[in-house]
């Protein structure tokens, strides 16, 4: 991948040497900080709310003691300019696992279990918005985009795709628009929503689709479960809250026992609204299974992509014997394959030497352009699966390293929320105590 | 001055006199009277100090053992109250039951549930066992069998007996066949704890605990009880019919106020009781959901290598929360419910006594008014009967202010324990999922530093 001059000399003012493969982080701090709402006209004319992005770019040079950090260049995206630009990573990085966007819109499940939950009456820990407007969904987004800016910026490849770049510091829309990636991206989605059928499958792309479609059935299963462990837990803690009311109704009628009560009564209220804050620490866990989820869709990608261009080559490879074949036949003059220009010489009477030979050349022709396309697609497979496989690997250390923090970082959330706990129940013994 | 209370303490259990009937427990010779009013006021006195002596002791007193003082004579025995009825700096621990833990010499428990199959029926009997040094007993110790119709046996009789005091309550007699196993381990356990208490409470209590229905309860190879059960129900029950036909016009300031007292607290206990049944089953379902959290780790450890032994970790850490938590639902169950409920009971009893309470109030009022009455048209002087009630009003209003200050003081310190045991309970839990969640960060960790050092070797 070669960049332009021109992006060089942009890349210039960043960095202090010329590592093209050097990441782009370490030139770079990137972060997407605010949301903001925006009316206008869509492309149909009408009137529409949406949600930008702001997008903070600044050299990452250290700041010297006392000094301020330069300003950063900021522009403002919406979420289908990301969509896009994910899109022309897709189409042009078929071999790279390509880092996947936080959800679209509020899923079906999730709009469904509030309702649901409305209607129960019982505890509801979702709260009650249900757009793509809801602050702490658009919250949870900005996160998830800053989060994929930081991972393509951090992959080795996708780092220096100059779009990219571009998407993060001024006008890209033409830019993009230039490569022509839209094309790509139409035949692409046509040829992934195909039926075929691969002849030898490559064992290890096998395993590994196979693998994702586990890693994704029980993604999910753990992220339904885990919400219904939460509002679950939500009612538990909530309840406690009417001890809180009654242990102060009866500490009234009490003479002795009365301050006791009153002062255990307002810990079991503590208790009650600490879980907000727990589960809220909580959601954080469940976004990162999340991003894992959306990955396992990015690695199918890879591998049908893989498929489809094993199935190629292979229907290259079939073609070029099937053309070699009607060329022994025209040259023998046995006919094995059935053929409209076999039948129709045999009814019509037989082709002159001149026809044959012109036939024949053509024929050999075709088959040279075929042993080309062979070898090419050939070529093509090798590379991806070389370059898909360099990149598979690497994906899977960074979901063992990724998953396993993650493990680490929910434990001890849960390690905090015991302890509020035990705080909180020691501090009404002692009030219990003083009864 | 201690020892003369401890003195005092010990000659009154020599002078006092158990009556089977509806009157005073204090030896009636001891009363001096000139009017009704006068004698009531030193009744009132003698009855107050008698009283508060018995809870007001400080724990520092020593068991006299078996000092007769019979030198003491009533006389100077009711100065003595006199002058310490003037010491008002009483403690508030020195008021309570369980302080003066040393002046008991009456020790029962209740346990080792068998069960007894027979033709006729199956029933479960209980180990009551007694370790005392009263003189009314025979022996320093026994041990009997009993089962819960005995139990409700002494209940009855003590309630007859002893119409002025509040008998503790025993758990419910009847329980739905198809609902609950009456022979269940959790079933038995619970009923046991509760008889263990009621009889605790009965020995703990001043008068209670000479009735002879007790030492009978406590020491008889068999009991007799059919007999006595007939007999005295009936006589139970015309006395309550004499005493319902009078109305009460007022009753005192304090009695009004126990008894608001009584109905607020009965529905806090309710509300405390729905409160647990509610958390109980919201832990239920946070339970069911919390398992198959854990198994879902658990199958998903299957297709991972890398982080096969960390998922396994975290399915292992659920299980172990599963557990604690389960164990802190049963605790409530078990342990909390019943004592919650068995003061609803307490609190059932305790009305009933202040009704009885009215009752006798308003009998001496009418009878009074009725002679009165007599007297203003023929001269009739106020009969004997009318005297009786008045003792009886006031004795029932002394027992009864006792009674309640003990039922106050105890109910203090069965609700301590009782949350104090429920934030235990809760702290356990909370400690043992600590523990499980910070191992498995040390096996998570350890893992980490493992693959770290392999990288840079």
């Amino acid at each position: 991948r070669r960049l332009s001059a021109h992006i060089c000399k942009e890349l210039e003012q960043f960095v202090d040497f010329l590592d093209l493969r050097t990441n782009l982080l370490r030139k770079m701090e990137i972060n997407v900080v605010e949301a903001e709402k925006r009316t206008g006209k869509n492309t149909v004319n009408m009137q529409e709310t949406y949600t930008v992005y702001l997008i903070e770019t600044r050299p990452a040079e250290t700041v010297p003691e006392g000094g301020t950090p330069a300003t950063p260049d900021t522009l403002w995206r919406r979420y289908s300019e990301f969509e896009l630009l994910r899109t022309y990573l897709l189409v042009t990085y078929p071999y790279i696992v390509i880092p996947p966007l936080p959800e679209k819109r509020v899923s079906d499940a999730y709009l469904e279990g509030k309702v649901k939950n409305l209607y129960k009456f019982k505890f509801v820990w979702h709260k009650l918005s249900a757009d793509n407007l809801d602050p702490d969904f658009v919250e949870r987004r900005r996160g998830g985009l800053e989060n994929f800016l930081l991972r393509v910026a951090s992959h080795s490849v996708l780092s220096n795709d100059e779009i990219f770049f571009h998407f993060l510091t001024e006008g890209w829309r033409e830019r993009v628009l230039e490569t022509g990636f839209q094309d790509k991206a139409d035949s692409r989605l046509k040829s992934l929503s195909a039926m075929f059928r691969v002849k030898n499958p490559d064992k290890r792309f096998t395993a590994l689709k196979h693998y994702c479609d586990e890693l994704n059935t029980v993604i999910s299963q753990l992220l339904r479960v885990r919400a219904r462990v939460a509002d679950r837990l939500y009612g538990v803690y909530k309840v406690h809250g009417n001890y809180g009311r009654v242990f102060s109704e009866w500490s009234a009628i009490e003479k002795e026992m009365g301050d006791g009560l009153q002062s255990a009564g307002h810990h079991m209220d503590t208790y009650a609204a600490s879980i907000d804050d727990i589960l809220e620490e909580e959601e954080h866990y469940a976004d990162q299974l999340k991003e894992y989820l959306f990955y396992t869709d990015a690695v199918r990608s890879v591998c049908r992509k893989h498929e489809l261009i094993q199935y190629e080559l292979e229907m290259a490879a079939q073609d070029l014997t099937h053309k070699k074949q009607q060329k022994e036949e025209l040259a023998t003059g046995t006919v094995r394959v059935f053929s409209l220009k076999g039948m129709t010489s045999k009814l019509f009477g037989q082709e002159s030497q001149e026809q044959r030979e012109s036939r024949l050349a053509a024929l050999e022709q075709s088959i040279q352009e075929g042993e080309e396309a062979v070898k090419e697609k050939n070529t093509e497979c090798q590379e991806f699966v070389r370059t898909a496989w360099e990149d598979i690997e690497r994906f899977k250390e960074q979901k063992d390293k990724d998953l396993r923090e993650a493990l680490i970082s929910y434990a001890i959330m849960q390690i905090s929320m015991c302890k509020k706990g035990i705080q909180v129940w020691s501090n009404a013994k002692e009030c219990f105590n003083k009864m | 001055m201690l020892h003369f209370s401890s003195l005092i303490h010990h000659s009154l259990r020599k002078t006092r006199v158990v009556s089977d009937d509806a009157g005073c427990v204090c030896g009636g010779s001891s009363l001096n009277r000139s009017s009704i009013d006068g004698g009531k006021q030193l009744h009132h006195h003698q009855h107050q100090s008698i009283s508060s002596l018995s809870v007001a002791f400080p724990t520092e007193v020593a068991l006299t053992n078996g000092t007769p003082m019979e030198t003491l004579s009533p006389a100077s025995a009711s100065s003595l109250f006199n002058r310490l009825q003037l010491d008002d700096d009483l403690e508030a621990d020195g008021r309570d039951l369980y302080a003066s833990m040393e002046t008991r010499d009456l020790f029962v428990t209740v346990d080792d549930p068998k069960k007894h199959v027979s033709t006729m029926e199956t029933y479960i009997t209980y180990r009551v066992s007694t370790k005392t040094s009263r003189i009314e007993f025979d022996l320093p110790e026994y041990c009997v069998r009993r089962r819960y119709q005995d139990f409700d046996w002494l209940r009855i009789k003590l309630e007859d007996s002893q119409p002025t005091h509040l008998i503790p309550p025993l758990p419910e007699k009847f329980v739905m066949k198809g609902v609950v196993d009456r022979f269940s381990e959790e079933f038995v356990e619970t009923r046991m704890k509760a008889l263990d208490k009621f009889l605790k409470r009965v020995a703990d209590h001043p008068v209670l605990s000479f009735n002879p229905h007790l030492n009978a309860f406590l020491t008889a190879k068999d009991l007799n009880k059919r007999q006595g059960l007939a007999l005295l129900t009936k006589v139970g029950e015309s006395v309550k019919h004499v005493a319902g036909g009078y109305k009460l016009r007022a009753r005192p300031a304090e009695f009004c106020a126990m008894g608001e007292y009584l109905d607020t607290f009965s529905l806090k206990l309710g509300t405390i009781d729905r409160i647990a049944q509610r958390i109980i089953k919201e832990q239920s379902e946070y339970l069911t959901e919390l398992r198959e959290y854990g198994t879902v780790y658990s199958s998903w450890a299957g297709s991972e290598q890398e982080l096969r032994r960390p998922l396994e970790g975290v399915a292992a850490c659920v299980t172990t929360c599963c557990g604690a938590l389960e164990e802190l639902s049963d605790n409530m169950s078990q342990d909390f419910l019943p004592v919650l409920r068995e003061y609803v009971l307490y609190v059932e009893s305790m009305k009933n006594v202040l009704r009885k309470r009215d009752q006798s109030q308003a009998e001496y009022e009418g009878r009074l008014e009725a002679a009165v009455l007599r007297k203003q048209e023929d001269r009739t002087p106020i009969p004997m009967e009318v005297e009786k009630c008045q003792d009886k009003m006031e004795c029932f209003n002394a027992d009864l202010k006792a009674d309640w200050e003990r039922w106050q003081s105890n109910k203090r310190q069965d609700f301590k324990q009782l949350l104090t045991g429920m934030a235990d309970k809760n702290i356990n839990y909370y400690e043992k999922c600590q523990a499980a969640w910070e191992s498995l960060i040390t096996l998570l960790q350890d893992r980490q530093t493992e693959d770290k050092t392999s990288e840079t070797n």
